[in-house]
């Protein structure tokens, strides 16, 4: 009872957040489904409601979505920005879980260290990482010579991911690597939270009952780390889809992406009816998994209770 | 004995993964500072160490006037953020029910996640129909801010409220019983408690608002054009040796930075537990 009376003004404590994210992140995304489906005029947009003859008539123009529905080429790049980011996803996750793991199980007076140096790149600026990279992949760039001189490019090549042999830059490759290097901290830190709380008694427990360690991994291990999983997927994936910066650095002109597609309708085309009308699509492909992602935030929230 | 091995195994080829997973994050890095040094136009060809590109960069006007603009974001930024981020904290802890805490938590981590290009559209097409209506506000350095204030708000957000989680209610408590009053306990106690939480929540949201592209891009007017725009449209034609000597000195700014504060941070943690400890045993 007493905890509810700790800061006079409750209600203006909950209040001034609330009305800010109301005004400022949920009342634009009901004005750009409006301007979706509004026709535009030179400078302004016609009412979608309108009172004719005292009778309120409204008049949706569902033309932009008839477009985008019967034109290939968006169907095509909404494909492809789900194939990118479930790419990135899976390669953050192969290459970040036996990351936090071995983090999670490094003696414990080095962990705080070894954490900070996941999280400091993150301080330094994302857009000049990013650029680095270009210089890395680049022809004579130190990664570039690593991969074509090792022969990696062949295999490369044959799973399509680059178009020649030798040339990295503004492919699925460098695009991929590029959004797995950015949002890799976001894989590992969730992954190593779970794994670093785990109670080690339990895999005793299971090498008691006659489990070898691989197994005691599979069963024991990766499902209760399984939150962690989730949660670092959510955080990669669902920025990757609308990822902008990364594909026009290091993408190519084949590696379609949908962050790029609402750019150029809105800065190129100034056909802003267009680019809410792909805004409007992408928000509902990625509703799901941003459901699940705050479902699991607030359980976190509770277990931390 | 089979064991033994196996245990030497594991531990060898996980220093050898972790070695590997930091090389990929520090590679670029290094990369960046090596070659702003570079006397050489052409990328990734190395002639020799020069420090014509820090030259160069004091001279670079538009550069420099993004950069005090973005500065003037970033400061404003981190501190609204810090404010917004407190009361949002504070909501989901110490309140647990109240009508809308679905939809709030909600709110609150979904830029988070949100590709940025939707929010900037979004809060662009809004404050365009809002001018319309009102004739205000021009796209500029306040526009700019309240589109970095969403994303640093969900930011301190997270920040602050694992450290009220972390926080033991018995010293609030204990506060109230010797009398206190509620906004004594919040100033005195509470907040003293969170208060690195609040320092790197801070610092956090000020690097990343320095550092955005897309809401800036959406949300800048005719000459307001930040840093990481210049730097963006610069390095959209190509590699340029101004952009690594930029870099670096970010780098080495957030460098020094980020290790002031953790040491400062470190002391007074270990004076407030020494304070703790004190009075445990008085």
């Amino acid at each position: 009872m007493r905890v509810r009376h700790l800061v006079p003004g409750r209600a203006l404590v909950i209040a001034l957040p609330m009305l800010f994210l109301l005004l400022f992140f949920l009342a634009p995304f009901f004005i750009v489904g409006k301007i979706s489906v509004s026709e535009m005029e030179t400078v302004t947009f016609k009412p979608v409601l309108t009172v004719v003859d005292g009778i309120l008539t409204l008049k949706l123009k569902l033309a932009n979505y008839a477009f985008l529905a019967a034109d290939d080429l968006y169907l095509k790049t909404y494909l492809s920005s789900i194939q990118y980011a479930a790419a990135t996803t899976a390669l953050c996750l192969l290459v970040g879980y036996p990351f936090a793991y071995f983090m999670a199980r490094a003696r414990p007076a080095v962990q705080p260290a070894l954490v900070m140096l996941v999280m400091l790149p993150f301080w330094t600026s994302f857009l000049l990482r990013v650029y680095a990279w270009r210089g890395l992949l680049a022809e004579g760039g130190w990664v570039a010579d690593i991969i074509v001189g090792t022969g990696l490019d062949g295999l490369l090549l044959q799973l399509g991911l680059i178009s020649a042999p030798g040339k990295l830059m503004h492919t699925p490759f460098s695009l991929v690597i590029g959004m797995s290097y950015t949002y890799l901290p976001f894989m590992v830190l969730p992954l190593y939270a779970s794994l670093a709380k785990m109670d080690l008694r339990l895999l005793e427990a299971a090498a008691d009952l006659g489990a070898t360690p691989w197994v005691a991994f599979w069963r024991v291990t990766v499902p209760l780390s399984r939150a962690g999983i989730i949660a670092g997927s959510m955080l990669v994936f669902i920025p990757c889809i609308g990822e902008f910066v990364i594909p026009e650095l290091l993408g190519g002109p084949e590696t379609l992406m949908i962050g790029r597609v609402i750019w150029d309708e809105f800065f190129s085309n100034n056909d802003w009816p267009m680019a809410s009308t792909v805004a409007v699509v992408m928000v509902l492909l990625i509703i799901v998994p941003l459901a699940v992602f705050s479902k699991y935030q607030a359980e976190a929230q509770e277990a931390a209770r | 004995m089979r064991l033994g091995t196996s245990a030497t195994f594991n531990r060898r080829f996980g220093i050898g993964w972790m070695l590997a997973a930091y090389a990929f994050l520090y590679v670029p890095i290094f990369a960046l500072v090596l070659y702003s040094f570079n006397d050489s136009p052409l990328p990734n060809v190395w002639r020799g160490f020069t420090l014509r590109w820090y030259a160069a960069l004091v001279r670079d006007a538009e550069l420099m006037s993004g950069l005090w603009l973005s500065l003037q974001i970033a400061f404003l930024t981190a501190c609204g953020s810090v404010v917004l981020g407190t009361l949002a904290a504070f909501a989901l802890v110490k309140y647990r029910r109240f009508p809308g805490r679905t939809l709030f938590s909600g709110m609150v981590s979904a830029p988070l996640v949100m590709p940025e290009v939707v929010v900037g559209l979004s809060l662009l097409l809004m404050l365009v129909s809002v001018q319309r209506a009102l004739g205000f506000p021009e796209r500029g350095l306040g526009t700019i801010w309240l589109g970095h204030l969403l994303l640093g708000m969900a930011y301190a957000t997270v920040v602050i409220q694992s450290r009220l989680q972390a926080m033991p209610p018995q010293l609030e408590e204990a506060a109230m019983d010797l009398g206190a009053r509620p906004h004594q306990v919040f100033w005195l106690v509470t907040l003293p408690t969170i208060a690195q939480g609040l320092a790197s929540a801070w610092l956090l949201t000020f690097t990343i608002s320095l550092d955005d592209v897309v809401l800036s891009a959406f949300l800048s007017g005719p000459g307001s054009t930040t840093m990481p725009l210049v730097i963006f449209s610069r390095a959209r034609l190509g590699l340029n040796p101004s952009v690594n000597a930029v870099a670096t000195v970010v780098i080495a700014i957030v460098a020094v930075g980020v290790l002031l504060a953790s040491w400062l941070i470190a002391r007074s943690e270990q004076r407030r537990q020494a304070e703790l400890a004190a009075a445990a045993h008085a």
